[in-house]
């Protein structure tokens, strides 16, 4: 079936009536008579005739009504958290979203709006990125915050960039235990500016001087919250900066990195508000101590007054980025995620004080409820005793691939295999999401393997 | 002009906080109480605001009202490509299916997403004739950064180490220079000729063996087509070196020619401009790399590939690395992806021949009004100067407020950094001509009003909701969040 579209007239067969488009091809003629010219390919003169409109090979369009259809179909080949028991996290995790958070961010004057160079046309996008830095330095006990870099990857890449700039050291410490990823991704952006990186284990965090900075994640990786006091006072005692990433939502309860000391802070704020959605858009959080904020990558909104004496919001200390500095810029970031920090806004402003400290404690409870009753099971054990939050390893008695398989025939799709870390290692996730009946289905699932 | 209702957003989120208030009622705990963490661990205070839904809702809906966007102001914000967002892209992306999977969750369970995927890279691969797409970069200067990278690791593996410089044009966007020194080059900039093309004696003198590449955008930020542009990529690929393209401004080119078919190795695409994703104030957008099957073995990591009948994510044999989290903005591409199923060849050839020819009209109708240093044929957008303005005491900053007034988003200014006192316009496909004719006329106006009332256009804007703003206080005293009086 294709899209059928209205007849207008006209001279020029090629016309495609769009309804995205609305000129007709009486008005283009109107124009085109403006120009003293008579047809729209003469505008293109200047590309070399050899290769001028080329033909594309691309499907027949569609209407809306099949498009509707053909995503339709696709979606329902996937399998979402929604329909079924989930227990997978690791850098991506199934919160509760309040309704609001949708309604809000789909409204035409946020969602189709440009980054807000023009102030006075663009107070909206200004005030909630100066709510959005306030809340996430609250959130993460530190004192300046960004409006927010890409994912929760790359603005740990970028702090261990600013590291480097803040000590002028050329080396980085990367704790083995923050997410492979998040590694893969540092060492990319560390790749060109031949800036060493080297993997510590931080129950031994021994690492070479003149290195710029310690990188940590809190929980980490696997779910465990490292003695991260410690870890923030040997870094200092060796002239580094620490750098911590954070998951936000066990802000909820945890004390902060703010507190031990830590001086950049970053995390992936996709566990605010927004949907898992295959990986993006998520949105980069970005926080650090106030004596760094030159060194900052990113948009920074600032409050001032207008010249009548008014309260209003603007982009300030802009010599830091591209536009202004060019290739001196601290980061070549341009467009961030603007939609994604309004949501996580609106996330923190509905739950509130109590709200996320309710959702960070059935988070504990119900992971830590799923954790003992896995461990009671014979043949599973839980193979590191450190303290954790919402996720935590367990040790099958098979390849957790070969049980995740097994799994999903009940339709539970279960966590993370990380056999190459820790033998026949699962990486569970349970959240506010997993309800007792989800938890102890899984765990007699797991029963069944021996 | 009303702003806000009556909903007063004057005070913010931790001044409205009521304590007792709650936005979200969320069920019992249904496993029994699992002894608590150390209290050493846990933190005391959290100081996120308490507030009932009603307030929240009314609060951001009052805030979204102080803005100008699409859906309620033409916004002609040259080399943005501020052009009508889909709302049925907005609702592909927010399917459960699509909105709901886990980016690690086993390929065999995120089978449609990976179809979706992997069809959209050869879509993308066909509109620019550069083959090998990795969708994985989250936004143009960091699809800018993923190419920069991979033209040092393609002279890398060739062992021609020397290859240091990159050279820009001084026409070209900010991040064009921040990307490259990102990937570690030394950046020269290329001086423009005097029709707004590259100088090709300049590129002549820098293309020499310690030249990496060239970073080209076409139509360049002038707004024209560079016409030297097969000569550009000539010169280049002799020297040695690759030719990267800044596809911020393809909404002029698409369908109209092919990027690889002129020469160029490797360019990224913004999805949030070209393809109809919302801007969404500042992001998300998508920036897919594009490349030669030369350069394929370097794209960043992910890519989607087709096994007989099942789709699989890979890293490409010598590539860069990961540059993201995941596997990219997935839900902008969703959205993308729908954008283009309702195009087919002469659907894309529509997008660029009307918001050229919106431009060239727009262009045509204040010629000889405001100066044009350019005058030939543009492409998607124009790029005026208000030196005749100036002569009579109004900047193009005052030019581009005093069109807030008017209820017309101003067009991008001072940029390019080459064209003195610049408005740079870009109209789009899809505003109609009646918008575009009222906007035409309101600049008209103002060149009057500059020379009969300059007061009123200097101290513009008079309806916004602010008036304008001190940047030097914002600068010079840096209040960048909400803190409490000091209660000492």
């Amino acid at each position: 079936m294709t899209a059928t579209r209205p007849n207008t007239s006209g001279t020029n067969e090629d016309h495609f009536q769009s309804h995205y488009i609305p000129s007709t091809i009486d008005e283009q003629a109107e124009m085109l008579s403006a120009l003293g010219i008579n047809t729209i390919d003469e505008l293109f003169a200047d590309i070399p005739k050899e290769f001028r409109n080329p033909t594309l090979d691309l499907p027949t369009p569609l209407s809306e009504m099949e498009i509707q259809q053909e995503l339709g179909q696709m979606a329902a080949k996937n399998r979402p958290m929604g329909s079924g028991p989930s227990f997978l996290g690791a850098g991506s995790y199934n919160h509760f979203i309040p309704a609001i958070v949708k309604s809000l961010i789909t409204r035409g004057e946020f969602i189709t709006a440009y980054t807000p160079y023009q102030a006075e046309a663009s107070q909206g996008t200004l005030q909630v990125i100066y709510e959005f830095q306030t809340l996430i330095c609250n959130l993460y006990g530190m004192q300046v915050a960004n409006a927010g870099m890409y994912d929760g990857a790359t603005s740990l890449a970028e702090a261990t960039l600013m590291a480097c700039r803040v000590t002028k050291r050329e080396r980085v410490a990367l704790a083995n235990s923050i997410s492979p990823a998040y590694i893969d991704v540092i060492r990319t952006y560390c790749q060109s500016q031949d800036i060493e990186v080297e993997i510590v284990d931080p129950s031994n965090p021994g690492f070479a001087d003149e290195t710029a900075c310690l990188v940590l994640q809190y929980p980490n990786y696997y779910g465990y919250i490292e003695d991260l006091k410690t870890l923030v006072n040997t870094t200092h005692a060796q002239g580094a900066l620490a750098v911590v990433s954070c998951d936000p939502t066990a802000m909820g309860m945890l004390q902060t990195p703010g507190h031990y000391g830590a001086d950049i802070v970053t995390g992936d704020g996709q566990s605010l508000g927004i949907p898992a959605s295959y990986g993006g858009p998520y949105v980069g959080l970005f926080a650090a101590k106030q004596e760094y904020i030159r060194q900052m990558p990113s948009r920074l909104s600032g409050r001032t007054l207008d010249k009548n004496g008014k309260t209003g919001y603007v982009l300030t200390l802009q010599t830091r980025e591209q536009h202004i500095r060019r290739e001196r810029a601290t980061s070549n970031i341009c467009t961030n995620e603007a939609l994604y920090a309004l949501a996580s806004t609106i996330y923190m402003a509905a739950m509130g004080k109590q709200g996320l400290r309710q959702i960070a404690e059935l988070c504990y409870h119900k992971s830590h409820y799923a954790a003992n009753q896995i461990n009671a099971l014979p043949g599973y054990s839980l193979p590191i005793s450190d303290p954790f939050f919402q996720e935590f390893v367990v040790q099958c008695p098979d390849s957790p691939s070969k049980i995740n398989k097994k799994l999903m025939e009940l339709n539970i799709l279960g966590g993370l295999d990380v056999n190459e870390k820790i033998p026949n290692g699962m990486l569970l996730c349970v959240t506010e999401m997993n309800s007792k009946e989800d938890i102890d289905a899984l765990v007699a699932a797991l029963a069944e393997f021996k | 002009m009303q702003h806000g209702g009556n909903r007063q957003t004057e005070k913010l989120l931790l001044e409205r906080s009521v304590p007792g208030r709650v936005g979200v009622v969320l069920p019992d705990l249904d496993v029994p109480a699992q002894p608590m963490l150390d209290n050493a661990l846990l933190r005391d205070d959290l100081a996120l605001p308490e507030l009932s839904e009603p307030e929240v809702v009314q609060y951001f809906t009052g805030l979204s009202l102080k803005n100008f966007s699409i859906d309620t102001h033409f916004y002609p914000l040259g080399s943005c490509t501020m052009k009508y967002n889909p709302k049925i892209n907005d609702e592909m992306a927010f399917l459960p299916g699509f909105a709901g999977i886990h980016p690690m969750q086993p390929v065999e369970q995120s089978q449609g997403a990976l179809e979706l995927l992997h069809k959209l890279q050869g879509f993308l691969g066909e509109i620019t004739g550069l083959p090998a797409v990795s969708l994985a970069t989250l936004a143009g200067a960091h699809g800018e950064l993923g190419g920069m990278l991979m033209i040092r690791a393609h002279h890398m593996a060739n062992q021609d180490t020397g290859r240091t410089k990159v050279a820009i044009p001084d026409s070209a966007h900010g991040t064009n220079p921040a990307s490259a020194a990102m990937a570690g080059f030394e950046v020269v900039e290329l001086a423009s000729d005097e029709n707004g093309n590259v100088d090709l004696n300049a590129l002549r003198d820098v293309a020499g063996p310690d030249l990496a590449g060239v970073m080209i955008t076409l139509p360049s930020t002038l707004g024209l087509f560079d016409t030297n542009i097969v000569e550009v990529c000539r010169i280049v690929h002799e020297a040695g070196g690759l030719v990267y393209g800044d596809g911020a401004n393809m909404n002029a080119l698409l369908g109209r020619v092919k990027l690889g078919d002129l020469g160029f190795d490797v360019a990224h695409l913004n999805l949030h401009k070209t393809f109809s994703t919302p801007h969404g104030g500042g992001g998300p957008g998508a920036g897919p790399v594009c490349c030669t099957e030369q350069l394929a073995p370097y794209l960043a990591a992910p890519i989607v590939n087709r096994k007989s009948d099942a789709y699989e994510l890979s890293a490409p044999a010598n590539s860069i690395g990961k540059l993201s989290g995941f596997h990219g903005n997935f839900g902008v591409l969703v959205r993308a992806y729908t954008y283009i199923r309702t195009l087919g060849d002469a659907g894309i050839k529509s997008i660029s021949g009307n918001a050229v020819l919106s431009a060239n009209y727009m262009m045509n109708s204040l010629r000889g009004i405001y100066h044009l240093p350019y005058d030939r044929t543009c492409m998607h957008e124009a790029v005026f100067s208000a030196d005749l303005q100036m002569q009579r005491g109004s900047s193009g900053l005052e030019i581009a407020k005093r069109l807030l007034d008017y209820g017309f988003h101003a067009p991008t200014m001072y940029f390019p950094l080459i064209v003195h006192e610049a408005l740079m316009i870009e109209p789009t496909e899809s505003e109609t001509k009646e918008t575009i004719d009222a906007f035409i006329q309101a600049l008209i106006d103002i060149d009057r009003e500059v020379t009969e009332d300059p007061d009123l256009v200097n101290n513009a804007p008079h309806t916004t909701p602010v008036a304008r703003l001190d940047e030097a206080k914002a600068a010079r005293q840096p209040d960048l969040r909400w803190q409490p009086e000091a209660a000492d």
